[in-house]
């Protein structure tokens, strides 16, 4: 099963390396990450995708949080909450696809963040879901290039994570 | 007043009542040898290896409980202490290795001497720093202290480079160390006691699993206090002998690929086993699914991440394992239960186990008997040693044939299995303990991994006795070789020895060959009257193989016998 897990760090050299070592040396996958500090510049906070059964979830869980310079881990799965990322794709803008283009754009609340004479730079935000339809609707039309984040998660309601 | 960060380096370790360095000098760390000169309090004792350092770290923090320190030079300095490292990280060992390192503004320019030692270790150690200002020198050093030795110990690297050693500050060490990141779970929860208490008072067959984390948490006297009460029986694992005493007539003795046949029974018939900072590794479980096919699993240990790693546990119990001894005896103190008349048939069952197949092999008047050896330096120590082991069949005799009474007795390396461990941890222990008798029981191949530490036990004299079981092959490697590989010994066999008793009085230690039965008592007491580094060389029966033995892969029960 997919999990988005949300880690609170202290903002501290090499601890990235530290989460993504932990990652490799134990076989477990990184689906997407994503890492930036807090309001509190002392910490950050990484939201990490990563698959797996609940044991193997559970041991990511306890190896994560035995890392010293890990605060406070959160597994999203069980519970309600917003994730984000973010896509630019440069696509092929003929005139024979320009409205076509833009209505996909549309559809998806895109925007349109650069144009070319023959490109269309187009930005969607969303959860994974809405940015893998919106990439695979616009293939046909012709993507040159295609950049995506990491994600980036937080419960609803009161809820926080640190 | 403002001190260098090599004055506040020594300073720090002294306010740390750390007071004994292994250590080895080089470019960077200059400015540090320049302070230790001054500071005759902080002893220092100069090694042969970088990798003798750290196994000396290791076991003066083995044999005392106090943490080791161990301090090295950048770049091969630094890289020759990572087998050590992730020596002392498998068995949960603490430990503080000081690396210099080139200095700030040349770091990542592959300047000379430089190696990413944080890098390089990041997987083997419970943590790391990279020291970059003298200002966090202090309470970085009071928090790898910290960190070392609480919750699950483990090794802790601080790298140092030239210009932090050189730069001045203050120096504030601080008093008491708190981290809102590592906050280590030491109080067990009285629920889950209550829990493990009920199913022991249910158990007809409960078996206690103890490893190495009685002895890291000083609980011995609180295991024997629950066994005795509960009149439970008691099987260790390699790190956990020791915590129990093994003439005890609830000693199962070792469990695993060469535990006797009682404990391996007793574990397959089990319906609770009870895992006391003990972490189900390969070589105790045997086949995982036919692992205690029967049983409940309670496991207590400070470490959430060992629980239900390998075996699905019903009741887990988070924290330290003294603590939750303490608060199970007095839960088990206010039991009704008549435990001597609920456990007897049990009893009963593993007497019948225990002398059905005793630890036996076959004495000879012409040629030595490894095990023999072993049974003599018990006998003639009357157990009042330490010890320490090689890897190997010299380790596993050690293990089978030593009856060890009291934790901190019996250093070995269980996790890694570094060969070349025995030695170095030898003197580590006997600067720790200098009056006691200290022995490694070692191999011929493993000793001559560190055999150059002789030189610092000479220089230091420091009393190590060394009995090589000198069966003049790799023998774990070769009885492997006989029982799964068709008896072909590829590689195993170092055809050109070098002759140890020379090899030791070209140290300036003294060298002993015992080659008849008749020689193994008096070679030993010579050894240990002499009060000096000494090698005994036990030349003994060259094919023995170690038994029993569970094939990797098999279940505890098919176990080969002889
Ligand atoms: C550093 C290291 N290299 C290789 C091994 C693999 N190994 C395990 S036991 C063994 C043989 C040890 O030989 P010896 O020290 O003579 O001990 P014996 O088994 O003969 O008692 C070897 C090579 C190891 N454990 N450690
Ligand atoms: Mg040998």
């Amino acid at each position: 099963m997919r999990h988005t897990i949300s880690v609170l760090v202290e903002n501290k050299f090499g601890v990235l390396a530290r989460i993504s070592g932990l990652f490799s040396g134990r076989g477990f996958n990184i689906e997407s990450l994503s890492v930036a500090p807090t309001l509190d510049l002392t910490t950050s906070r990484m939201t990490i995708i990563t698959r797996g059964d609940d044991a193997i979830i559970e041991q990511v869980i306890k190896q994560l949080n035995k890392l010293i310079d890990v605060i406070k881990v959160i597994d999203f799965s069980e519970e309600d909450f917003i994730e984000r990322g973010i896509v630019l794709v440069k696509v092929n803008a003929e005139p024979s696809n320009r409205a076509e283009i833009l209505r996909m754009t549309e559809i998806f609340r895109g925007k349109v963040v650069d144009v070319s004479a023959k490109t269309y730079t187009i930005e969607v935000t969303g959860a994974e879901a809405k940015v893998s339809a919106f990439v695979e609707m616009i293939k046909p039309l012709g993507i040159i290039e295609i950049a995506r984040s990491g994600k980036i998660a937080m419960s609803r309601g009161k809820k926080t994570l640190g | 007043m403002e001190y260098t960060g090599a004055e506040i380096f020594v300073k720090s370790l002294l306010k740390q009542g750390a007071d004994l360095i292994f250590g080895y000098p080089g470019g960077v760390v200059l400015p540090i040898y320049d302070e230790l000169f001054k500071t005759p309090k902080l002893r220092h004792i100069l090694v042969r290896h970088e990798q003798g350092a750290v196994h000396m770290a290791d076991g003066f923090a083995r044999a005392s409980g106090k943490p080791g320190v161990a301090l090295v030079t950048s770049g091969p300095g630094a890289t020759n202490t990572v087998t050590g490292i992730a020596t002392a990280y498998m068995d949960s060992i603490p430990i503080v290795v000081f690396t210099g390192q080139v200095p700030t503004a040349l770091i990542g320019n592959d300047a000379f001497q430089e190696a990413d030692i944080i890098g390089i270790t990041r997987p083997c150690v419970k943590h790391s720093y990279l020291v970059r200002d003298v200002k966090d020198l202090a309470s970085t050093i009071a928090e790898a202290f910290y960190i070392a030795t609480t919750g699950r110990p483990g090794p802790v690297v601080v790298d140092l480079p030239k210009d932090v050693l050189l730069a001045k500050t203050k120096f504030e060490y601080p008093e008491t160390v708190e981290l809102r990141s590592y906050r280590p779970n030491t109080s067990a929860n009285k629920r889950q006691i209550e829990k493990l208490a009920a199913a022991l008072e249910e158990a007809k067959r409960p078996v206690l699993y103890v490893g190495g984390g009685m002895i890291l948490t000083n609980a011995a006297a609180e295991l024997k206090k629950l066994a005795h009460t509960i009149q439970a029986p008691v099987t260790m694992t390699l790190m956990g002998l020791g915590s129990f005493p093994s003439l005890d007539d609830l000693s199962l003795g070792m469990l695993g690929m060469h535990g006797t046949y009682r404990a391996n029974m007793a574990v397959t018939h089990t319906d609770l086993i009870v895992a006391l900072g003990a972490r189900f590794d390969d070589r105790v479980t045997g086949k995982l699914d036919e692992f205690a096919p029967n049983a409940k699993v309670a496991h207590v240990d400070v470490d959430p991440t060992a629980i239900s790693k390998n075996v699905p546990t019903h009741i887990p119990v988070v924290g330290d394992l003294k603590d939750a001894m303490k608060k199970l005896n007095a839960v088990i103190a206010e039991s009704k239960v008549d435990w001597k008349a609920k456990h007897k048939p049990w009893l009963e069952q593993i007497d019948e186990w225990k002398h059905a197949n005793k630890l036996e092999y076959v004495k000879k008047t012409n040629v030595i008997k490894p095990q023999f050896v072993v049974e003599e330096i018990d006998r003639v120590t009357g157990g009042d040693a330490i010890f320490t082991t090689e890897v190997g069949q010299n380790q596993m005799w050690a293990a089978q044939y030593l009856t060890l009474k009291r934790p901190r007795t019996f250093l070995t390396s269980g996790g890694l299995g570094t060969m070349g461990y025995g030695f170095p941890a030898a003197i580590g222990a006997q600067a720790a303990f200098p009056d006691k008798v200290v022995i490694d029981i070692a191999g011929d191949g493993s000793i001559q991994m560190n055999i150059q530490e002789l030189g610092t036990a000479v220089q230091q004299r420091l009393p190590v006795i060394v009995a090589i079981l000198n069966n003049g092959f790799l023998g774990m490697v070769r009885q492997w070789q006989q029982l799964f590989h068709g008896n072909r010994y590829a590689y195993t066999c170092m055809e050109s020895q070098p002759d140890f008793v020379k090899l030791a009085e070209a140290y300036g230690a003294l060298g002993i060959r015992a080659t008849k039965p008749e020689e193994v008592g008096p070679a030993l007491e010579q050894a240990i009257a002499a009060r000096r580094p000494t090698i005994i060389d036990f030349v003994v029966d060259r094919e023995e193989n170690v038994y029993p033995m569970v094939p990797a892969g098999s279940p505890l029960n098919k176990m080969l016998l002889a």
